[in-house]
């Protein structure tokens, strides 16, 4: 069996989720290839082809694959899935689950969407209902199409010294055009990717109060995140948002202050080694979870953690 | 300009669902049934392109058993003109859906078709994009922001790193995601209108759609449970057990 695993990456950098993707697929399919599908990308393929594992690095090049439009890169996906692969994988990130499912049905596929174990070569585990449940499906198509959560998996080291081999690009289909993007310049890091998170709930109050987090994230070297109710009431933008329908995230150590701990939230934390909730309600479904709960008002006991902290 | 809206009758976000005991999968019986949060966010966008007098007509559908007609009642009350049940007592996976709507669509000439971007019981967010696929349609997933010009939809998309604006041709499909807009409150009134708006049921067979699932659910289990932590007393104890017993501060 040959698994294809596509690439995230913005031309330049190699996304640190595709390793762990070659994880679940070298699992599934014990062969694996990468694609990169981009514009002006051959570092990437660099990158890729020293992924431990990887036999095989397929790089298809054109400037209307720059922004990874799902129009323009499918086609390509779907051409090099052709090439008698039986898996095809990619991360469960917003660009993976946006293009994956659209290669999938053109070639009258089913898709496991966010896999979180490899059972057998067809068969995996997956989330439902916000994580409240666990499904084990089994995929009766003749190619597997799968998204991974990318924390579920190691990261595949370096190592490999793969071949790498040009494609054709398909043609570019004009149906789509890129217009911009807001992407915030942040020193923290990606909270996907962060060792440790700080998390911010609604009782922030603010997004002012918000910047007190700011200082204990930076103290940590952590990465900012928030729960829906803060996001939606405007104190933090929406690429914070941990939980079901935001960021999946698995730091070593997930700070959740002033978040109730609604079950959605949970579904996007609750993989961290260490959780530490700090809410002044006692009764809040975030302690029910959290390896350390302390009772207080966040805006006396944030102030006294980075302090002590030192 | 004619809009389809696709709605899902999914266990109400609120309810905590239970995996019954033989593992065959969650427990629906008597449990509160409400339109698919993301897809209502669909239903109010589609009205607001009505009232902004850029859709002439909105189309809502729904794919399975006969009561998701209480949720395309819904759609109708908040706005819609008229529905379609695609009614079936089959379990419908992603794939099945996306084909039903593909022919609904091929049907309909809707120039656009709005989804929610995932279902809250699956949680597969899939459907749309598969949609677009199966009709060679342009795709705008995730969707924060909407607007419609010279034939093309100009889409803002919550990607991971912050938001990203793309065109798309029409027709297209566009995916609903949280923050596009608040959904109204449907009104006693509407409600009441509502039940007096045409409401078609069709078969997967009349639209020549075979759904057999392909993907065979083996069981389904309770999540590993977290160990109930301890309580700390005071910051000086949080500080110190982060340091000393978890190790992962320094």
């Amino acid at each position: 069996m040959r698994a294809l695993v596509l690439a995230e990456h913005d031309n330049a950098t190699l996304k640190a989720a595709t390793r762990n993707v070659v994880t679940a697929a070298a699992q599934a399919a014990g062969t694996v290839d990468i694609l990169v599908v981009g514009s002006n990308c051959a570092v990437v393929a660099q990158q890729a082809r020293t992924i431990a594992g990887v036999s095989k690095v397929l790089v298809a090049d054109a400037p209307y694959f720059a922004d990874a439009l799902a129009e323009n890169i499918a086609p390509q996906i779907l051409a090099a899935a052709k090439n008698g692969y039986t898996h095809v994988f990619a991360p469960a990130s917003g660009f993976g689950k946006n293009v994956l499912p659209r290669v999938a049905a053109q070639l009258d596929c089913a898709q496991v969407s966010d896999a979180i174990a490899v059972v057998a070569h067809d068969t995996f585990a997956r989330p439902i209902y916000a994580g409240n449940a666990i499904a084990t499906v089994q995929c009766t198509d003749p190619v597997v199409f799968a998204t991974v959560r990318p924390t579920s998996f190691a990261a595949a080291a370096d190592g490999g010294t793969a071949a790498v081999e040009e494609l054709t690009a398909v043609a570019d289909t004009g149906i789509s055009r890129f217009v911009g993007r807001e992407i915030a310049k942040s020193d923290r890091p990606e909270l996907q990717g962060a060792k440790v998170v700080v998390s911010g709930g609604r009782a922030l109050g603010s997004a002012e109060n918000f910047k007190l987090l700011d200082r204990l994230a930076h103290r940590l070297n952590a990465a900012l995140g928030a729960s829906r109710a803060a996001v939606d009431a405007g104190y933090a933008p929406n690429d914070w948002q941990v939980g079901q329908t935001g960021k999946i995230v698995a730091p070593q150590l997930y700070i959740a202050i002033g978040i109730s701990g609604a079950i959605q939230h949970l579904a996007g934390m609750k993989d961290a080694k260490v959780i530490v909730a700090i809410n002044k309600d006692a009764d809040a479904p975030i302690f029910q979870v959290a390896d350390y709960g302390l009772v207080a008002d966040l805006f006396q006991a944030v102030p006294e953690l980075i302090e002590k902290l030192g | 300009m004619k809009v389809l809206v696709c709605v899902k009758r999914v266990v109400d976000f609120n309810v905590k669902v239970r995996v019954k005991p033989d593992q065959t999968g969650v427990d629906v019986a008597n449990v509160k049934m409400s339109m698919n949060p993301f897809d209502e966010i669909a239903v109010e966008e589609a009205m607001r392109l009505k009232e902004a007098s850029v859709a002439t007509e909105i189309v809502a559908v729904s794919c399975g058993v006969s009561q998701c007609q209480e949720t395309l009642r819904t759609a109708l009350a908040i706005g819609a003109d008229r529905a379609i049940l695609v009614e079936t007592d089959a379990e419908l996976q992603p794939l099945a859906v996306a084909k039903l709507l593909a022919a609904l669509t091929e049907r309909e000439q809707p120039q656009l078709v709005i989804l929610g971007k995932q279902a809250i019981d699956d949680d597969a967010n899939q459907t749309g994009q598969m949609l677009a696929a199966l009709r060679s349609m342009p795709q705008a997933t995730f969707a924060s922001r909407l607007r419609i010009a010279d034939g093309w939809a100009e889409v803002t998309r919550e990607v991971d790193g912050g938001l990203e604006t793309v065109s798309v041709r029409l027709p297209a499909v566009v995916t609903t995601d949280l923050r596009l807009n608040e959904p109204r409150y449907v009104t006693l009134p509407n409600i009441m209108k509502a039940k007096k708006k045409p409401l078609e049921i069709v078969s997967p067979a009349s639209l020549g759609v075979d759904v057999v699932p392909r993907l065979k659910t083996l069981k389904v289990n309770e999540p590993p449970q977290r160990q109930a932590g301890i309580r700390v007393p005071d910051v000086a104890t949080l500080v110190a057990k982060l340091r000393d017993e978890a190790k992962v501060i320094t």
